[in-house]
């Protein structure tokens, strides 16, 4: 007894070590928070939340006021800005929406699926988790809100990242740019596909392209839909430098879409669906396209109905429900070679079909189809 | 370490403060979640570590060993719950932090700016030290260590320690 009293300091923190270091051991080889670790996760985060809540009501007060006065100063020179940027974004849409027709009526000639976003959520950023090594959001957003575990968060840039925990009314969110995260991303370009993931110091890489491949800076990254958790086609970010890595695969350096330091609001897609996309009502099918479609390895020859249609002389002809739901675009003239519609006719129109979701997490390293030009109308959002 | 000779001084000059129920509990609460909350506005506040400043402050002011090793586990814990990491991560760190602080709080005087911003600098170093190795070693992460950015956010945290154990001695009650 006088032994421990003597030491009684000294045999605390050895109890209080062994004791963490056990209970270290135990979340690392179970490795999920289940149990009584899930539960003191919860009450750490119910006692934190409301703090945080508070902060950010009493932070928005001062800041609300202090916005409605410098609106009314700047309303007039915003509003004169703000049709400019209408008139501009009128002429792109419509430039788009063709680009966009034209997307949808290839994929559905090509059979593909896509993860459409059907319902989000939108959420205040309310806390981090403060630490440097863990980079983590919580949202005011939790299971009463429809918000479950692997959720996707966006913003209308990009990708944020997915959802970790769920609470009642929280909802913890792990960013693109922490070590354990994981992306299945394509270069829009190239059609290169690896893994978007963090560092410890809060960068964002692209892992698993090899090292052979060229990846200039400035080139954009989609995500692939390879992962089962984001939708095909979201922003993630762009190339900043690539260079010779370790092993086989190049250091690919990455500026995320989102500024993931500057996060207010967000958005937590709470369901996706998997369609076919709808073609009816994006105008005539050619007679090229059901020709294409029905009769794949013919190769066009002089006085067929396809070439008639290559000379512009096929007649359009009425959506037909049996096409597999659209046509593709006619080929051109100069396509001299025998067509099939899984080859040349994307190819022949100039758009790049968006490819299959890889379904699996493994990358897919793989250039496919590098010359054609990508297809960026057919972006789920 | 000129400063630190002229500040020791015995155990008999040595001042031992406690805390109310309310601000042992409701200051740690309340710095984690500004910690948590401030980098949603400033994320440079990221760098800043107000869990490992309280340990050490409220070590070295209490000036006990036990409740300098009991504080820094709790509060470590607290700060292990708001990440996504094991429980015992920071606890681990935060722990020897306040033991180590609580001893050297026995034969230094820590009420002046100058060995305060030492003790801060030299317990973040230790911090930071502790947890790679639980990371690299217990949990078989590979951590990457930017020894410039360390010593930034050492000095950081140093300067603001300054700040805030000033502020916080509002709360010390003399034993």
């Amino acid at each position: 007894m006088n032994l421990f009293s003597r030491h009684k300091n000294t045999v605390v923190l050895a109890t209080v070590l062994l004791a963490q270091l056990l209970a270290l051991a135990v979340q690392v080889k179970r490795q999920t928070a289940e149990g009584p670790v899930r539960l003191i996760r919860l009450v750490t985060v119910s006692t934190i939340a409301p703090f945080e809540r508070m902060l950010i009501y009493a932070g928005g007060s001062v800041r609300g006021v202090w916005s409605n006065y410098i609106d009314l100063r700047s309303v007039r020179r915003e509003n004169q800005q703000l049709k400019a940027e209408s008139e501009r974004m009128r002429l792109e849409r419509a430039r788009e929406q063709e680009d966009a027709r034209q997307a949808r009526r290839i994929q559905a000639l090509l059979g593909f699926k896509e993860q459409w976003i059907d319902a989000t959520v939108a959420a205040q950023v309310i806390g981090t988790s403060g630490s440097e090594n863990s980079r983590l959001l919580y949202l005011d957003k939790g299971v009463k809100d429809g918000i479950k575990v692997d959720m996707p968060v966006i913003t209308p840039d990009g990708v944020v990242g997915k959802i970790l925990n769920v609470y009642g009314e929280t909802a913890q969110v792990l960013m693109i740019n922490d070590p354990t995260s994981g992306v299945g991303a394509t270069l829009v370009n190239s059609r290169l596909q690896g893994i978007v993931k963090g560092t410890a110091t809060g960068e964002v890489q692209l892992n698993y392209i090899m090292s052979d491949e060229a990846v200039p800076a400035g080139e954009p990254l989609v995500t692939s839909g390879g992962d089962h958790v984001f939708p095909k086609g979201l922003p993630v970010g762009t190339v900043t430098k690539a260079s010779p890595g370790r092993n086989l695969f190049l250091d690919i350096k990455l500026k995320p879409a989102v500024d993931l330091n500057r996060l207010e609001e967000v958005l937590v897609i709470t369901q996706q669906k998997a369609r076919t996309p709808d073609t009816t009502g994006l105008g005539p099918i050619r007679a090229s396209d059901i020709l294409a479609q029905h009769l794949p390895g013919v190769p066009p020859s002089p006085g067929t109905p396809q070439q008639d249609a290559a000379s512009g002389q096929a007649a359009p002809i009425a959506s037909n429900e049996n096409s597999a739901g659209g046509a593709a675009q006619r080929p051109t003239p100069a396509t001299s070679k025998p067509v099939t519609p899984k080859t040349v006719s994307p190819a022949a129109s100039g758009v790049k079909p968006k490819i299959a979701a890889t379904d699996g997490t493994k990358p897919q390293n793989a250039k496919q189809g590098s010359t054609q030009k990508t297809n960026q109308g057919a972006n789920p959002q | 370490m000129r400063a630190l000779n002229l500040s020791y001084t015995s155990r008999e000059q040595v001042e031992v403060y406690r805390f109310s129920w309310p601000v042992s509990v409701g200051l740690p609460l309340l710095l984690m979640a500004l910690q948590a909350f401030l980098p949603v506005r400033l994320h440079y506040f990221r760098v800043f570590d107000f869990g490992l400043l309280l340990t050490i402050f409220f070590a070295v002011s209490r000036r006990s060993q036990l409740s300098g090793t009991l504080t820094g586990a709790a509060i470590g814990m607290l700060q292990d719950g708001l990440t996504h990491t094991p429980f015992g991560v920071f606890g681990i760190a935060k722990t020897l932090v306040g033991y180590g602080a609580s001893s050297i709080g026995i034969r230094i005087d820590v009420e002046n700016p100058g060995s305060r911003f030492l003790l801060a600098f030299f317990f973040y170093a230790v911090h930071q030290a502790v947890f790679v190795a639980v990371e690299r070693e217990l949990m078989g992460q590979s951590i990457h260590v930017n020894l410039g950015h360390e010593a930034g956010a050492a000095l950081a945290n140093s300067v603001m320690a300054v700040f805030l154990f000033a502020l916080l001695n509002r709360f010390k009650i003399r034993d």
